[in-house]
């Protein structure tokens, strides 16, 4: 037996040089925002003071409200982001990632500051329980659709019908739901109509290779369309019938719905809540941690290699769009048997698309997209919570902020993100 | 496990890749299958591997005829294949890769990891390899990731291997590893199957060699047989293995590369530092395993590639920071390494892909009408001055040949008045006729006093090309030396062992 020499060291050449790029456009991002809100608190000065409301009345420990300095606030939070950013900076310069916590803290930070100011001197007080209960709420939908997205792209079906699914989700639940007079059988039909869809999409992109952009954009003009004539044409005729679910109930988890602040406004949610709560560590666990996983991701990053150790690609795929179909659908239920309980016209809004760039935000990993879907959520709520202190912005520059937020976490915040390989390129065997 | 193939038959529409092939390969015994590329010696591994499906014979395992659909079916049959193009998940670990396809579990679906490190442990202890089971595949270097390929067969215990041009992206030392594996696989009773197109290496190692060309098995020969021998029974006819050209005349034009450096997007330096003075009348080869840099080199000589650093001056006038439109009208031919992407457009036809940068002025262009019998009468010209086998100068060039496309990309090139010529891997993937054609050409144009500079990672290739020869390792050039210096020596140089301690070694 030849023994294996071992190969000679390059010892006089060193180590290539390899210089780690670490992407600044977080900081800048976040170095821009902390200077909008100074200018504005600058520019626009406040006085007065802002209360925030931590308890509701059925608190076992009430918390006292608070009533802070509104412009002092504000200042003292963008100094506190400002050096959040210098925090950034320093690890960027260090040639290490920006840490998860430091984002999160800046985005906390900026909302408080926002609302400090934007309160200051009204006389009514921030409701914060419902404010954060408000946020997750109308993350709900948006959670579930890039579970869905994160799923299906891990596996290399990019699924830009997420906003179809949702749609078909909500229709399906809210005609189920009446029909059966039973949320549970409304969120079963979401479910088999998300999948519905996601079959649509993994006939055309997975079985006859058509481009995954476009067969998802042409599914999302059908859904709207087709839901939008069987709504005016079926079930405006029919309305009591057809389109008056009954809505889940929100449930009080003991003992966690006691806890101040976080339990009023996250325990005590309705089933469909809690399903959100489980679904993000399931998709988590199922993606790093099985069989099925493993073999998705591995579809999804390089599928010939997949398939010379015997996975079945396109087969693999089509459970993949199937599952991611099933939870966006689930998320879609969200609208007519939780929020309201009647289908409406397009009434997802957008929420589809705000999903895909929480898929990309979280860097397709199921909690990260979760919790850019939940910042999406909070921002859309400010619109909300501004009124309700009559706050000095107008009501369409709110309503616009979850897309600017969007467009400014996909653009810059998210910084350089590679996502799977294989995404967007259906398998053709040799 | 005796791996017999009776009668293997394939087509892709009219062309019939393989013709009614006989293979037989006993237990303890490395098979060598030889043939240049396009030959089909990939076609019929991937039949049975279960990747294609033949048309007509059969595949037997000990006798017994097998049924593949699939590559799992051969999987499971006993049949392992180390790819040319490593079947491997970069952004997964060692452990992940190994286990993939046939995941063990623990309670509740989770992936069982530890089971597969130890499994893959246990094989890499079994050859000596040094492989981290939680390292990421990506992160290592390619030698390593082969074995993580052959560590992957070996765990589905694997009693046939097939080897597919396993060589290509080795150092020559490490090549000399594999094989030493290889035998040892071999002396454990495994079945090999060496696919090479590398005479020196079917030598070294094979027991029984198989000879096919176009599709058919023509011959078997012995390990004994010479490297002429073996040329002329691939090629079909004898083959100067040696370029023909006197000794290098030199003229005072240069080009002159002073502290190059290239940064690619994620911020490595991939050309560092490099220097070097090629006279005209003179090739220089960039020797080097692929992906030390060499490519970026070239891309970044002919301004396709934004340097970081550095000069590259053409005669006195500096090159960098030019637009490619300028560095071509300085005189620079460039023959890019993949011709199909970056040399040629494939549905365009021959006359078109040969005045493709030609077309905005004169002759071939007047107030932007393009001269077509002008075209036409040139092309003609080309066609029969590089021999280029087509229908027609109306074919597209997609349907040529590698060699074919290869010629009207260097019609095209050699046809401007050179002042420079960068060639990248030029016969890669190229007929052993038309590499005997371009590497005449090549030698041509120096002696026309041209300097000409040459990236190859065939060590044949550039010790018969080259006057000199510049070793490449991680971005760096490892030494300048004679081309006579001798294979170990330069081989150990694209390890990145300098000349100086290559030569004590």
């Amino acid at each position: 037996m030849t023994a294996l020499a071992p190969s000679p060291q390059p010892a006089a050449v060193a180590g290539a040089r390899d210089v780690t790029v670490v992407s600044r456009k977080a900081v800048v991002a976040s170095a821009v925002i902390t200077a909008l809100l100074a200018l504005l608190v600058a520019l626009a000065p406040h006085s007065g003071s802002t209360s925030f409301r931590f308890s509701s009345e059925t608190d076992l420990f009430r918390i006292p409200d608070v009533a802070v300095p509104g412009q002092a606030t504000a200042w003292v939070c963008v100094v506190l982001a400002a050096l959040v950013t210098a925090a950034m900076e320093l690890s960027v310069r260090r040639g290490r990632r920006v840490p998860l916590v430091l984002s999160a803290v800046l985005a906390l930070l900026l909302i408080v500051g926002f609302l400090a100011w934007a309160g200051a001197g009204s006389d009514r007080d921030f409701p914060v329980v419902r404010l954060v209960g408000g946020s997750v709420l109308l993350a709900v939908p948006i959670v579930f659709g890039a579970l869905g997205g994160v799923i299906g792209e891990r596996a290399g079906v990019v699924n830009i019908a997420i906003e179809g699914q949702l749609l078909a989700g909500a229709f399906s639940a809210a005609v189920v739901g009446s029909l059966t007079d039973s949320p549970w059988a409304g969120l079963v039909a979401a479910v088999l109509a998300g999948a519905l869809v996601a079959l649509v999409l993994g006939l055309f992109t997975i079985t006859y290779k058509v481009d995954q952009v476009i067969v998802g954009v042409v599914l999302n003009v059908l859904v709207i369309g087709l839901t939008s004539f069987l709504y005016s044409q079926v079930l405006v005729p029919s309305a009591d019938r057809l389109n008056s679910t009954s809505r889940f109930t929100p449930v009080a988890i003991p003992l966690l719905s006691e806890i101040p602040v976080v339990g009023p406004a996250l325990f005590r949610q309705s089933v469909v809540v809690y399903l959100m709560y489980l679904a993000v560590p399931a998709v988590w666990f199922a993606l790093y941690r099985t069989r099925w996983g493993l073999r998705l991701r591995a579809v999804g990053e390089h599928p010939k290699a997949a398939d010379t150790v015997g996975i079945k690609v396109q087969r693999t795929r089509y459970r993949a769009v199937l599952v991611a179909g099933g939870v966006v659908g689930l998320g879609g239920a969200f609208y007519t048997v939780v929020s309201v309980s009647s289908f409406g016209k397009e009434m997802t809004a957008g929420a589809g698309f705000i999903a895909l760039a929480a898929v990309i935000f979280g860097k397709w990993d199921p909690v990260r997209a979760a919790l850019a879907a939940l910042l999406f959520g909070a921002a859309s709520n400010l619109e909300g919570a501004l009124s309700i202190v009559g706050a000095p912005v107008p009501s369409q520059f709110m309503l616009m902020l979850p897309y600017v937020v969007t467009v400014l976490a996909v653009a810059g915040l998210v910084g350089r993100s590679r996502g799977p390989a294989a995404a967007g390129q259906p398998y053709v065997k040799e | 496990m005796k791996l017999e193939l009776r009668g293997i038959t394939k087509r892709f529409g009219a062309l019939v890749a393989n013709d009614h092939i006989d293979l037989r390969v006993e237990p303890g015994e490395i098979h060598c299958l030889l043939g240049e590329n396009g030959a089909g010696k990939s076609t019929l591994m991937n039949v049975l591997y279960g990747l294609y499906t033949a048309d007509e014979g059969e595949i037997l395992l000990d006798g017994a005829v097998q049924r593949f659909t699939g590559p799992g079916d051969a999987m499971a049959a006993g049949i392992g294949m180390v790819h040319q193009h490593f079947m491997l998940i970069p952004v997964f670990t060692v452990a992940e890769n190994v286990m993939l396809g046939h995941e063990q579990t623990r309670v509740g679906g989770r992936l069982d990891l530890d089971a597969a490190r130890t499994r893959v442990r246990e094989i890499a202890d079994r050859f000596g390899f040094h492989v981290d089971p939680d390292a990421l595949v990506g992160d290592l270097p390619v030698g390593v990731q082969q074995r993580v390929e052959i560590i992957k067969a070996l765990s589905r215990d694997a009693r046939v291997l097939v080897f597919d041009e396993p060589t290509a992206v080795l150092t020559p030392q490490e090549t000399d590893e594999l094989m030493a594996v290889m035998r040892r696989l071999k002396e454990g009773g495994a079945a090999i199957v060496f696919i090479t197109h590398k005479l020196r290496e079917v030598r070294e190692v094979a027991d029984r060699i198989t000879v096919v060309r176009r599709g058919r098995v023509v011959g078997e020969a012995s390990p004994t047989s010479t490297d002429a021998e073996l040329a002329a029974l691939m090629v079909g006819r004898a083959v100067e293995l040696t370029v023909p050209k006197g000794p290098p005349q030199p003229t005072p034009n240069a080009l002159e590369v002073q502290g190059l450096e290239v940064t690619d997007p994620t911020g490595a330096v991939v050309v560092d530092d490099v220097s070097f003075t090629v006279h005209g009348g003179e090739v220089l080869v960039v020797a080097g395993v692929q992906g030390n840099g060499q490519t970026e080199l070239a891309e970044a000589l002919v301004g396709l590639r934004t340097t970081s650093g550095g000069s590259v001056r053409l005669d006195g006038t500096e090159l960098l920071g030019r637009s490619v439109r300028q560095v071509l009208d300085a005189g620079v031919g460039i023959v890019p390494e993949d011709r199909t992407h970056d040399g040629l457009v494939g549905a365009f036809s021959v006359a078109e892909n040969l005045v493709l940068d030609r077309t905005d002025g004169a002759p071939f262009a007047r107030g932007g009408v393009l001269q077509l019998g002008l075209r036409d009468r040139f092309a003609r010209e080309k066609v029969e001055e590089f021999d280029i086998r087509t229908q027609g100068i109306d074919t597209p060039v997609g349907r040529l040949s590698g060699g074919n496309q290869q010629k009207v990309v260097l019609a095209r090139e050699l046809s401007r008045d050179l002042r420079l010529l960068v060639a990248s891997q030029p016969t890669r993937g190229v007929d052993v006729g038309s590499i005997e054609f371009i590497h005449r050409r090549i030698v041509e144009t120096r002696d026309a006093g041209v300097p000409v500079v040459v990236v190859s990672t065939e060590l044949d290739e550039a010790v018969a090309l080259g006057d000199r020869i510049l070793v490449m390792y991680r971005g760096r050039v490892v030494g300048i030396v004679p081309a006579s210096t001798s294979r170990d020596v330069l081989g150990l140089m694209m390890a990145g062992i300098p000349q100086t301690e290559a030569d004590a070694a």
